[in-house]
């Protein structure tokens, strides 16, 4: 098996060239938040392309996770209600805060965007922070 | 329907690269932020591989005119640094770090049928939810 960090870099790589053919395509960004909050939204006409993409994310684990199970390993040996509060948090803070690790961190690092820039190095503090706090009080095994 | 084909596409290929990556794996990505304690930073080179790769694509792709099959490039304009930005993603970041997931990696994992990228996919719907209500009406976002 390859080194992790090798993987990491290609994965990576391969997400690169996803949000690309997205901005060559149809000239947006790929943010996931974006794609899914948008789906709460009432728009006509602007709903097929979301589900399409969501189909194919969805599609795209399964499939990959039929040749590398491994992807889905890993999981956290933490209490049911942590998940529940995560996906509430998240869902909340990356609607607030107009994107999440895709479209501030990777497609709009990209294009050097400064709101991009404060948002990640905000939500990786953040991210810090509560590991460090969650690990104290115990909720990490 | 060509813009619903390359939607496709983009989620088919952005997914096998989360799976690729490691992004997928909760523990992975709680030992990248655990940085004051077992620190594990291989996840750094997702974002970093992700973004030397696009800022050269982006560069390239945006000197045609428009996009393949749209009229206009739909890229953000704003530049303005406001309090939502900045407490949403303070929010987003502590959410990240206690599930383990952020919404490409939980969507991704929908397939695993584990409950813990159910749940939080479902939590995070309603709380993308509660966030467009609350901003109805107190118009937080301007």
């Amino acid at each position: 098996m390859q080194a992790d960090w090798i993987n990491a870099l290609i994965g990576g790589a391969v997400i690169a060239v996803s949000v690309s053919i997205m901005l060559w395509g149809s000239g947006r960004v790929t943010g996931i938040s974006g794609i899914v909050g948008g789906l709460l939204d009432p728009i006509p006409g602007d709903r097929s392309w979301r589900v399409s993409f969501l189909i194919g994310m969805v599609l795209g684990g399964l499939g990959l996770s039929l040749f590398y199970p491994q992807m889905y390993q890993g999981a956290l040996d933490t209490p049911r209600w942590t998940q529940a509060l995560a996906g509430l948090l998240v869902g909340f803070g990356t609607m607030m805060g107009s994107g999440c690790t895709s479209g501030h961190g990777v497609c709009g690092l990209s294009r050097l965007s400064p709101r991009s820039l404060v948002a990640t190095l905000t939500f990786i503090t953040s991210g810090v922070m509560a590991v460090a706090f969650f690990r104290a009080m115990g909720v990490f095994s | 329907m060509k813009n619903n084909l390359v939607a496709f596409v983009v989620g088919l290929i952005f997914a096998i690269g989360l799976g690729i990556s490691g992004m997928t794996q909760p523990q992975k990505v709680v030992g990248f932020l655990d940085v004051f304690g077992d620190w594990d930073p291989t996840l750094v080179f997702v974002m970093g591989g992700a973004v030397v790769v696009h800022f050269f694509t982006y560069r390239l792709i945006t000197k045609r005119s428009s996009p393949l099959f749209a009229k206009e490039w739909k890229i953000p304009t704003k530049t303005e640094l406001t309090p939502s930005l900045i407490a949403g993603a303070f929010l987003f970041g502590v959410g990240w770090g206690l599930g383990g997931y952020c919404p490409g990696p939980a969507l991704t994992s929908i397939p695993s049928l584990d409950i813990a990228p159910l749940l939080f996919v479902g939590f995070m719907l309603l709380g993308m939810f509660i966030f467009k209500k609350v901003d109805q009406i107190l118009k937080i976002k301007k």
